[in-house]
């Protein structure tokens, strides 16, 4: 028989979705507050007594660059709410660097009414194939119930004249554009993720 | 080998498809447009290698001694290394860890099955990978529970696993199961990912791992995306 545990055979360890359960242990205190100011990104509602993975982190040296909210919904392919959804973003600091003092990385679980919510600073331009430059982008994972392994997405900004130049942006027909497109809603910015159907979100493959 | 190296494509036949409608929920959450494949940009290739702990806060790997009394069930012992899919090892990564109790009950809201619940287990844990790759935890099997996806539909043992590995690309969120379990192969969201690729999720009992008196011992190795080996390398 087969070694089941043999990286010759089998490359690749296969994705699975987190299932239902994950607020266990994926989102935690501060983990949607990308400025380490505040505690958003635990969900401890969702858990029946203590547990030990919803750690702290806020309480870090603001960051520099430009303090920005970003609130979206996670929505189905027959429009439901999706509250079991978990967000994950990647990002560059204000000066386009990773790996640097700002963390780049941030979990949201979306609410009862499929609502997720980041607290980050908005991300500088980025190096690109070649000698190109990607406009501000964040890179957006979607978790959760009924996905069998991550989405990944994007997120642009609605009034980066670098838009029109980004080379991942180029990749994507011009009538699905917008749903990369993150709006301007009062002070803050709103990006509604759709998983399935008519205005469905593109997903990249990378 | 530098940080804007690109990783391998995602193994079309080790991967299930985001659509598997024996798993129905995956019917209104998959994508009906095909993905639109972008080159790595320097995006995709850094990740949070370092500095994990100082976000999530530090490792705890033993998930049978988080409360006053001690867990109920079997103890198990768990090693096993991350590597690459050129079998080097992934150093100093974060591995996440959810389960139910030894009866198969999350303490979540939202797990509702009456199956009783542990005072003594929470069910979370966290590791560290060493220079090796290496990891170990200590924690107790947990049951098969019941879920709603089908008439008398059980999910086989498991515990849930998340790695974040070097790079935003190589993410990955999988399932351990237990050799030998007769759910397995009914069961739905194991059954999305094709043989042989699935047995890649089956741990292996292991002896040697086997602590005398205290813990049965089980191996489960995890294979992330790798580097792409350029011209100028080996
Ligand atoms: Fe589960």
């Amino acid at each position: 028989m087969a070694d089941n545990q043999s990286p010759e055979l089998f490359g690749q360890t296969p994705w699975q979705t987190v299932g239902p359960f994950f607020h266990y242990a994926l989102p935690w205190w501060g983990g949607a507050d990308l400025t380490g100011q505040s505690d958003i990104g635990a969900a401890p509602t969702r858990l029946v007594g203590h547990n030990p993975a919803l750690n702290h982190s806020h309480g870090r040296p603001m960051p520099a660059g430009e303090p920005i909210d970003i609130f979206g919904r996670v929505l189905d392919g027959a429009g439901e709410f999706v509250s079991d959804a978990l967000i994950e973003i990647w990002q560059a600091d204000a000066d386009g660097q990773y790996g640097g003092a700002f963390p780049g990385f941030g979990r949201a679980p979306t609410d009862e009414a499929g609502v997720f919510h980041f607290r980050t600073i908005r991300p500088g331009s980025v190096p690109g194939p070649g000698k190109t430059l990607q406009a501000p982008h964040i890179a957006i994972g979607v978790l959760g119930r009924g996905l069998l392994k991550r989405l990944v997405t994007r997120l642009y900004f609605a009034d980066a004249p670098q838009n029109d130049s980004d080379p991942i942006l180029d990749l994507v027909p011009a009538e699905r554009r917008p749903s990369l497109i993150a709006q301007r809603d009062g002070e803050a910015w709103r990006f509604d993720i759709v998983l399935s159907g008519p205005n469905e979100t593109v997903f990249f493959d990378c | 080998m530098s940080a804007d190296t690109p990783f391998s494509p995602e193994d079309p036949a080790a991967q299930p498809a985001s659509l598997f409608p024996d798993y129905r929920s995956t019917v209104l959450r998959s994508p009906s447009q095909p993905l639109i494949r972008i080159p790595q940009t320097l995006t995709e290739t850094s990740g949070l290698s370092d500095g994990w702990d100082r976000l999530m806060g530090g490792a705890f790997a033993d998930l049978t001694t988080q409360h006053e009394g001690v867990a109920l069930g079997q103890r198990i012992v768990v090693t096993g290394r991350v590597l690459d899919e050129n079998h080097r090892p992934v150093p100093r990564t974060v591995i996440e860890i959810w389960q139910a109790n030894s009866a198969g009950r999350y303490a979540h809201v939202r797990d509702q099955w009456d199956a009783p619940l542990d005072p003594n287990f929470s069910g979370a844990g966290r590791v560290v990978t060493d220079d090796d790759g290496a990891y170990r935890y200590l924690t107790v099997r947990p049951g098969a529970y019941p879920w709603g996806n089908h008439h008398n539909a059980w999910r086989p043992a498991h515990i849930h696993l998340s790695l974040l590995g070097p790079a935003f690309a190589t993410r990955l969120v999988t399932q351990m199961y237990f050799p030998d379990d007769p759910l397995i192969e009914i069961d739905p969201i194991a059954n999305a990912v094709p043989l042989p690729y699935r047995q890649r999720m089956v741990s292996r009992f292991d002896i040697g791992t086997t602590v005398p008196n205290w813990a049965l011992g089980y191996n489960f190795d995890i294979i992330l995306r790798g580097r792409e080996a350029t011209p100028t390398e080996d």
